[in-house]
């Protein structure tokens, strides 16, 4: 279940990007916001699991590709976290979930007004110093000495590439103070109420049927149709 | 009735050695997605980085800043080297001393 959009692209121009979907045209649909860059490989398919659960409870959800991400054919160094957020913008108009599910580094890109959860939330300086450090560990492995102050200082003005993703000089600015935003609207989910093992850590990725039973119990209860008398 | 080494908090360092030990297998267990039994049997010996094809140095990078959060410690670029990520016991060392810096 892949459906199409139309997204603004960096420059005005757009562009047509995919999106996993489970629509049976309920009353709720999930947006969900998955993590950035690495840490999208490690949870993608714990999260279209999370979906499919959503599904058979009566909840409709969508995961959107971001330009430049998953199977975009856009370049992931002419996007920006600002490009972002305007994307997520037009896939909210043409998805209209009613929710949002964010998790680690994707509560950056929260659309404003929208209800939602915060999974495990993390700002943009901290997914930068995960990707600085590997890209100075393989560069210590390989004999080279590069250091975190050296590599930002570039990253800044002409963009860098961190382990094995190329980002844009705005990208790199952006995320370095991005922090997530506080709102009543949004709802904060710890690994401790998920339980288990954070899966953005694993080495290589992996999934957790009772992880994910319990991220879409959470959601599920919330949604309760039964328990929604509005 | 012997005393529990995992809870020993009369350790002068605030944190004991074993604390260390336990907290750096619990995140090697969700690192490498092992069991803690398997965990429970690496030794100092026990090759990590460079020995293990998963553990790439995003796993590391990640392995690490979980640590710093865990032990509540700071790691510097400059901490990190080969030596220190080749092994088990290489590895426990430098958490061990670190916590004593901090």
């Amino acid at each position: 279940m892949f459906a199409e959009w139309t997204c603004p692209l960096p420059g005005g121009t757009t562009g047509t990007e995919s999106a996993r979907i489970f629509d049976d045209g309920r009353d709720h649909r999930l947006l969900v916001i998955p993590p950035l860059f690495d840490e999208h490989n490690k949870m993608r398919h714990q999260l279209v699991e999370v979906m499919r659960r959503l599904h058979l409870s009566g909840i409709d959800s969508v995961l959107p590709d971001m330009p430049g991400t998953n199977e975009s054919k856009a370049p992931l160094r002419e996007q920006s976290l600002d490009g972002w957020r305007t994307a997520m913008k037009a896939a909210v108009q043409h998805f209209k979930p009613t929710r949002f599910l964010a998790v680690r580094a994707g509560a950056l890109l929260v659309p404003v007004g929208l209800p939602g959860w915060d999974y495990s939330p993390m700002g943009g300086k901290q997914v930068l110093r995960g990707m600085v450090r590997a890209r100075i560990i393989a560069a210590k492995e390989a004999g080279r000495e590069e250091t975190s102050d050296g590599l930002m200082q570039s990253g800044r003005t002409e963009g860098i590439e961190l382990a094995g993703w190329p980002l844009g000089a705005e990208m790199v600015r952006e995320l370095e103070t991005a922090e997530v935003a506080s709102s009543p609207l949004r709802q904060r989910i710890d690994q401790s109420l998920v339980g288990g093992k954070p899966l953005w850590l694993r080495a290589e990725p992996d999934d957790d049927p009772e992880q994910a039973d319990a991220l879409a119990a959470i959601i599920a209860v919330a949604l309760d149709p039964q328990a929604d008398t509005r | 009735m012997a005393a529990d080494p995992v809870k020993d908090d009369n350790d002068a360092l605030g944190m004991s050695r074993a604390r260390i030990d336990s907290a750096l297998r619990s995140v090697l267990c969700d690192v490498l997605g092992l069991d803690a039994e398997d965990v429970a049997e690496f030794d100092a010996d026990t090759g990590l980085f460079g020995h293990l094809p998963e553990l790439d140095s995003m796993a590391v990078a990640g392995l690490l800043t979980e640590l710093e959060d865990r032990l509540d410690i700071l790691i510097e670029d400059d901490d990190v080297d080969g030596e220190m990520l080749e092994t088990y016991g290489g590895l426990l060392a430098f958490a061990e001393a670190k916590v004593i810096e901090g």
